[in-house]
């Protein structure tokens, strides 16, 4: 841009010249230009720290087969030793549980607002609190399990309880994204189907739904990603267990977050700080590895618009 | 869409059932049989406000076709549980603290003392109420502008083969886990921040809230507000970034045509068009920070129970969500735990408030849309009745 106004014929005696830049103008431009570069680089820098320090600094507990398929049965903030299968386990059955009740729900609400509710007040109602349950802390969230399921129902704190906590979380995000790929659905797919005869319920399961499927499974991982990295519901909910506990309605359960949590107090020492770093490392990968996978599939399944 | 005024999609798809109905006879009663009466139910109490408000009735009786009632009915009753849950949330939090607020021996608002439990039960949420509002405030206040300008840079500075990925980088951040968010930050960030504090205490310690106190060590309110502000910085950039980049070419091509340089371009054309969004995103992270659980709890050292309160950042402190992950081990009475849920009533009720301010934010100065939208509604819910 400088170059052109620089070969611009002079042009002067007029106040109409509004394509010279003063200087000031111009200093203001590369000003503008240097800080938004440098906001770029402050918000990298975080990043790039956190993921260099975990991964320096558990990649090496990763590399053993022992990470992978034992537990820290028996294994004290001294000891060398054990795994982080008891954990993995119980993230990844504490996550599977939630996303078996949230999708349905998620995308039956999402078919709602998109193919029955548009444009009313009900579904306006519901879009608010949608709002509303996205913003809801997650430790709100596990308050009110809490007050549910133990304080009302008199049951103990069992993996199951999280789910249910983790529900409230999940919900929003898959409903969100489900949403906003059945309305990129173009109509015409619809009037085609109800064209041919198909009942609109039909039309929603076989043509709309499909339509928008990518969409919704990259909704869905992501809201895995967010409800397995959350540690507050884990904390007030279920116990952490270092034996391998697969069985959601009875007992305490390992899970990642809390086995950092359980740890963290001792980094002092070098084997808990190991354990530690490895367990975020892990947290991480899968989590990181569910948001990518997400985005890869978001690409290989946009609805072509018209 | 064809029609301009919107009333064409749900009522078109309603006189096409019945005709389709007759066509295809026998059809597999949809989902799940034991939803049926739970699902008509759920059916008839949502369809009913929307029926009251039709006005002139259509007679087309119910919509025919079983699996469509049902599927209909499954869709709504899911919307309705979304509306149920947010309610069962607010109404069993205060259920569950009343009768320990009316235990409290000591102002609930108002006091700072916390010691529920025991015979005279005395707590008060003023100093978590504090501490959880300014560290949420500073982490929005340093977390903002670098938000808005990541997401000019995605959005027009970057060159577009690099604008994805840098996105990509930036949504990342939202993924790691918060727990590690809070060890990095107390293990590995809080040193660097230290000389800030310094500085910072250096200069404007002669204000209370900027006060160094005595033996604070990394642990304060404003480390922690800082890693906030890392935390919500994608929340704002993905809302900041979207509504730049729906800033209309012409605006923007206006702008550049009149002479403008690519700065006036934005502060003439996309800034304006994006304040409110980013006022609401901004708000959203707000609400994000004030609910940030345990990379609070991690960085925030609790203050001795003797030492008398400090309101500075400078010093440690307590927030809602920290006290109660804090204190989950101490659930054993009712009150004492009415006690913890009364102080998450009083977060749900604060996040809820700054949410909902920024959605309405977002509704009422959504460029253009007031007008048009309320006419759209009623033509809508004229013929959603119809439908239903």
């Amino acid at each position: 841009m400088s170059t052109l106004a620089a070969n611009k014929p002079a042009y002067d005696g007029q106040t109409l010249d509004l394509t010279g830049k003063s200087g000031l103008r111009a200093f203001k431009d590369t000003l503008a230009t240097v800080l938004i570069v440098l906001a770029f680089v402050v918000a990298l820098i975080p990043l790039l720290w956190i993921l260099w320090t975990v991964v320096s600094k558990g990649y090496h507990l990763l590399l053993s087969a022992d990470w992978w398929n034992q537990s820290q049965r028996g294994v004290t903030v001294r000891r060398e030793g054990g795994g982080a299968y008891h954990a993995i386990m119980g993230t990844l059955i504490m996550s599977l549980i939630t996303a078996v009740i949230a999708v349905p729900i998620a995308v039956l609400g999402a078919v709602y607002l998109v193919e029955y509710g548009k444009g009313t007040k009900a579904a306006r109602v519901v879009s608010f609190m949608i709002d509303i349950l996205t913003g809801v802390p997650s430790i709100v969230a596990a308050l009110f399990i809490y007050a549910v399921w133990i304080t009302m129902f008199g049951f103990n704190r069992v993996g199951f309880a999280v789910s249910l906590s983790l529900v409230l979380l999940m919900l929003p995000v898959v409903l969100r994204s489900t949403e906003e790929m059945l309305k990129l659905v173009p109509d015409e797919l619809r009037e085609a189907s109800y064209a041919l005869g198909v009942p609109k319920w039909k039309t929603i399961l076989k043509v709309v739904v499909p339509t928008a499927f990518g969409g919704i499974i990259t909704g869905v991982m992501l809201g895995l990603a967010r409800v397995m990295g959350e540690t507050a519901p884990l904390l007030i909910l279920v116990g952490y267990s270092k034996n391998i506990n697969l069985n959601p309605f009875d007992g305490f359960m390992g899970a990642l977050p809390t086995m950092i949590n359980q740890d963290r107090t001792e980094l002092a020492l070098q084997p808990a700080a190991d354990r530690v770093w490895a367990a975020a490392l892990t947290l991480i990968l899968l989590v990181l590895s569910l948001n990518l996978l997400a985005r890869l599939i978001a690409r290989f399944s946009t609805i072509k618009s018209k | 869409m064809s029609s301009p005024d919107g009333t064409a999609p749900p009522d078109r798809p309603a006189g096409e059932e019945n005709a389709a109905e007759e066509l295809v006879v026998g059809e597999p009663a949809g989902p799940t049989p034991h939803f049926e009466g739970l699902a008509e139910k759920h059916a008839e109490t949502t369809a009913h406000p929307a029926a009251k408000e039709t006005g002139p009735k259509l007679e087309l009786g119910p919509v025919g076709h079983l699996g469509d009632r049902l599927f209909a009915g499954l869709a709504r009753g899911s919307g309705g549980l979304v509306v149920a849950i947010v309610a069962f949330v607010g109404i069993f939090l205060l259920a569950l603290a009343i009768p320990a607020l009316a235990k409290d021996e000591s102002s609930f608002l108002f006091s700072r003392i916390w010691e529920p439990g025991g015979d005279t039960p005395r707590f008060g949420i003023a100093a978590l109420f504090y501490t959880t509002v300014i560290s949420s405030i500073i982490a929005m206040l340093i977390a903002v502008p670098i938000a808005v300008g990541v997401a000019l840079f995605i959005t027009y500075y970057a060159p577009k083969r690099l604008a994805a990925p840098v996105a990509h980088a930036v949504d990342l951040l939202a993924a790691v886990p918060s727990i590690i968010y809070g060890l990095w930050g107390i293990l590995f960030f809080a040193p660097i921040l230290r000389p800030v504090i310094d500085g910072i205490a250096a200069a404007l310690g002669w204000i209370p809230v900027f006060e160094k106190p005595a033996g604070a060590d990394v642990g304060v309110v404003f480390t922690a507000s800082v890693v906030l502000a890392i935390m919500i910085l994608p929340v704002v950039t993905a809302i900041s970034r979207e509504i730049f980049q729906q800033t209309p070419i012409t605006h923007r091509e206006g702008a550049l045509a009149l002479g403008a340089t690519r700065w006036e371009m934005i502060r003439m054309a996309v800034l304006p068009y994006g304040r409110s969004g980013v006022v609401s995103a901004s708000m959203l992270g707000l609400g994000r920070a004030l609910g940030e659980t345990v990379a609070v709890l991690i960085i925030l050292s609790v203050p001795n129970g003797n030492d008398p309160w400090n309101p500075s950042i400078f010093a440690g402190g307590e927030t809602f969500a920290s006290k109660i992950a804090n204190n989950a081990a101490e659930f054993d009475s009712p009150e004492k735990t009415g006690a913890y849920i009364a102080a998450g009533l009083v977060l749900f009720v604060v996040t809820f408030l700054v949410n909902s301010a920024a959605r309405i934010i977002v509704a009422r100065s959504a460029p253009g849309a007031k007008r048009p939208r309320r006419n759209r509604r009623a033509g809508a819910t004229q013929t959603e009745g119809a439908s239903a």
